[in-house]
């Protein structure tokens, strides 16, 4: 009964059926090949690291009751920096030139997550129209970054972050879980959780009781800027290039979309990061199965669009008491069984 | 609302050194829209400085030619955020409406049936919308996300290119012109646009709907509590967006004569950040049609500018949207605190 009730019994469902047509439908799950884990469940996890690592930076966001619309614009240029100082490289292979070239790109993504969370905090402005002025500005920077043109790249230390495999399990998962685990021991293992929740419950009074909540707000934004960052390397480095259009367009969008179905309520004051997983591997699972089902390319969208809605309603407790509270008047105690 | 009739008296206690002060002190709801005002004028007036031919007042009335969509649409959006909501699906409904008047005039379908068919099936969708999120205590924003999956989803489904539309009446209303002065010509979609802006702006300040709508925004419990039909109205509310956002897609495909699956892409965020440029609080309760307006000619007048400008290429004309933006909203935030 109580497992039923959990907000994150639905997703979970759901997931699990997404993964269960796809055992049927692909012709490899999941396979040793070459040492490397190989088929759709990984193809799935690796895939859906992008979309982690912003929909995690989203989290933190909303949790302080913000949100962040740039962090598709952030993808572009962080993606657009990498590859630009890379292709200038002597010797693109050098590792440590590239690990630097990462650390320059995520730094800038550090500065833009800064001037987002000084509009919010410091001047004032509403967090979706301070954010939409980068995702507008900031495809336009990243595009004068590249000239306009896609950069290409040959550089195999930048690929592995994208498709290379540590122990057998794809790198870009692996980076993706490593920033999860830091995020919950520093939010749930220390005070800085409480404090994010109780910024988005009300700055004014977590202000009063003596937290720094407007410098809070600049770090979630930071941080979000951070990670986006992270994951337009990832982007670019799965596709070998910078593509300032399409890096990180209307993800902003899915992120927020796996921020909700992981039960983080968008007025802030609570956050959830292990809803957030499950939200993101859930949209990227969406994406593969609906191409592993065969469903016509004109009608992938629709797909998804019914896979949401379904989501919504199982997520809201009214919807599922109006509807499946008929099927059983007198609460017995095995729940009535109903199809994901 | 009603509320704040009453503070001005208190909030502001006349300064014995300067008695004058006060005589000039607007109310303290006009600000935000009087500061927008102010500042496009200010903007306008540059633009007469600064460029040949910018003061021709065809270059006023092409605002509203070439932004009708967007006021329509932002019309719509500001009725739904002054009840505290958001409407993120307006975008996908003009693709859907454009798509479906398209394709059924290609059928055959008569002009009269066609376009009731549309907005009738653009208010279905705000309908259910509205339902979905009143019945199920669904978020506005994921609900409507879904609505926006679902509508523009429809529209790929229905056909993923463009389509021309041959049919007589959109033909003759689309090139029908209006003339308003000597070397002054307008087209029928920009008078749609003026209608809907008189029509809407009249509702919200005068009749019992309008009252409801504020009184939503402001505290839903206290308005059931007072007996409010909060349900209908809020249904009313997303009912009325999607009207005009189908509104908004019958305007579009008299403009172009065509209907495009793609269309209106990003829209929603377009009309959202008018909305709030103009003075309306994402957070319910405050905001007028006129300041929507406002903030409609405030992004059109920047568009304006970067086509008198004329030498910019893609990505300098989003950075300079972008910084134009920045300016006016961080611009309207120093004026409106300092007034109060």
């Amino acid at each position: 009964m109580t497992i039923v009730k959990h907000r994150l019994f639905w997703p979970s469902v759901i997931l699990v059926a997404l993964l269960v047509v796809n055992i049927f439908t692909a012709n490899q799950f999941i396979t040793v090949r070459d040492g490397h884990l190989f088929g759709v469940l990984p193809d799935i996890l690796r895939g859906s690291a992008p979309l982690l690592l912003v929909a995690l930076g989203m989290t933190l966001v909303i949790a302080t009751g913000g949100i962040d619309l740039s962090v598709g614009a952030v993808m572009a240029i962080s993606g657009a920096v990498a590859c630009l100082l890379i292709k200038d490289l002597s010797n693109q292979n050098s590792v440590g030139s590239v690990l630097l070239i990462m650390a320059i790109a995520i730094g800038a993504s550090l500065v833009l997550g800064l001037w987002n969370g000084t509009l919010v905090a410091v001047v004032g402005i509403q967090p979706i129209i301070a954010t939409l002025i980068l995702m507008v500005a900031g495809r336009g920077v990243a595009q004068l970054v590249t000239d306009g043109q896609i950069i290409n790249v040959q550089s195999s230390p930048y690929a592995t972050i994208a498709t290379g495999h540590f122990l057998a399990v794809p790198v870009a998962f692996l980076i993706a879980i490593a920033a999860v685990v830091l995020t919950v021991l520093l939010t749930r293992r220390t005070a800085l959780g409480l404090l994010l929740e109780s910024v988005g419950g009300s700055p004014t009074a977590s202000r009063l009781a003596g937290i720094r909540s407007r410098r809070i707000t600049i770090m979630v934004y930071v941080v979000s800027g951070g990670l986006a960052g992270l994951a337009g390397l990832i982007y670019s480095a799965n596709i070998k290039s910078a593509d300032s259009i399409s890096a990180g367009n209307l993800i902003e969008l899915d992120a927020i979309l796996a921020v909700v179905i992981g039960g983080t309520a968008l007025i802030g004051g609570r956050f959830s990061i292990a809803g957030t997983v499950i939200g993101a591997i859930l949209i990227q699972a969406l994406q593969v199965t609906v191409v592993a089902v065969g469903v016509p390319s004109k009608a992938t969208l629709l797909f998804k669009a019914v896979i949401v809605v379904a989501l919504c309603l199982s997520q809201s407790a009214t919807f599922r008491q109006k509807v499946f509270g008929r099927f059983r008047p007198s609460r017995p105690a095995v729940p009535a069984e109903v199809p994901a | 609302m009603t509320t704040i009739d009453a503070t001005p008296a208190t909030n502001k206690s006349p300064s014995p050194t300067n008695p004058r002060r006060r005589v000039y002190l607007p109310h303290t709801k006009y600000i935000p829209i009087l500061a927008t005002l102010t500042l496009l004028l200010i903007m306008y007036f540059t633009g007469v400085a600064n460029y040949e031919n910018f003061g021709q007042p065809s270059v006023v009335v092409n605002l509203f030619r070439d932004n009708a969509v967007l006021i329509v649409v932002a019309v719509g959006m500001t009725f739904v955020i002054i009840t505290g909501g958001i409407d993120l699906s307006v975008g996908a409904v003009i693709s859907m409406t454009t798509t479906l008047t398209a394709t059924l005039l290609q059928a055959g379908w008569p002009p009269l049936v066609v376009l009731p068919t549309v907005l009738l099936l653009g208010s279905l969708l705000g309908m259910g919308m509205g339902a979905v999120i009143h019945y199920f205590k669904v978020e506005p924003f994921i609900a409507t996300l879904a609505g926006l999956f679902l509508a523009r989803g429809i529209a790929l489904f229905i056909n993923q290119s463009s389509i021309p539309i041959r049919d007589k009446l959109w033909k003759a209303l689309s090139e029908y012109r209006i003339v308003l002065a000597d070397g002054v010509v307008t087209k029928i979609t920009s008078v749609t646009a003026v209608v809907v802006v008189l029509i809407a702006a009249a509702v919200l300040a005068w009749t019992r709907f309008g009252r409801n709508v504020y009184a939503i925004g402001g505290n839903a419990d206290s308005a059931l509590l007072m007996g409010l039909p909060v349900g209908r109205t809020k249904i009313a509310v997303y009912t009325l967006s999607g009207f005009c956002a189908a509104l908004g897609g019958v305007l579009f495909s008299i403009n172009s004569t065509s209907g495009w699956a793609l269309q209106g892409q990003g829209l929603e965020l377009d009309a959202i950040a008018a909305c709030v440029i103009g003075g309306v609080l994402l957070t319910g309760g405050s905001g007028y049609v006129f300041g929507s307006l406002l903030g409609v000619m405030v992004y059109g007048l920047i568009q304006t500018i970067i086509t008198f400008q004329g030498d910019l290429n893609a990505a300098w004309t989003r950075i300079i949207v972008g910084l134009l933006l920045f300016g006016f909203i961080v611009l309207q935030r120093v004026v409106t605190r300092r007034a109060r």
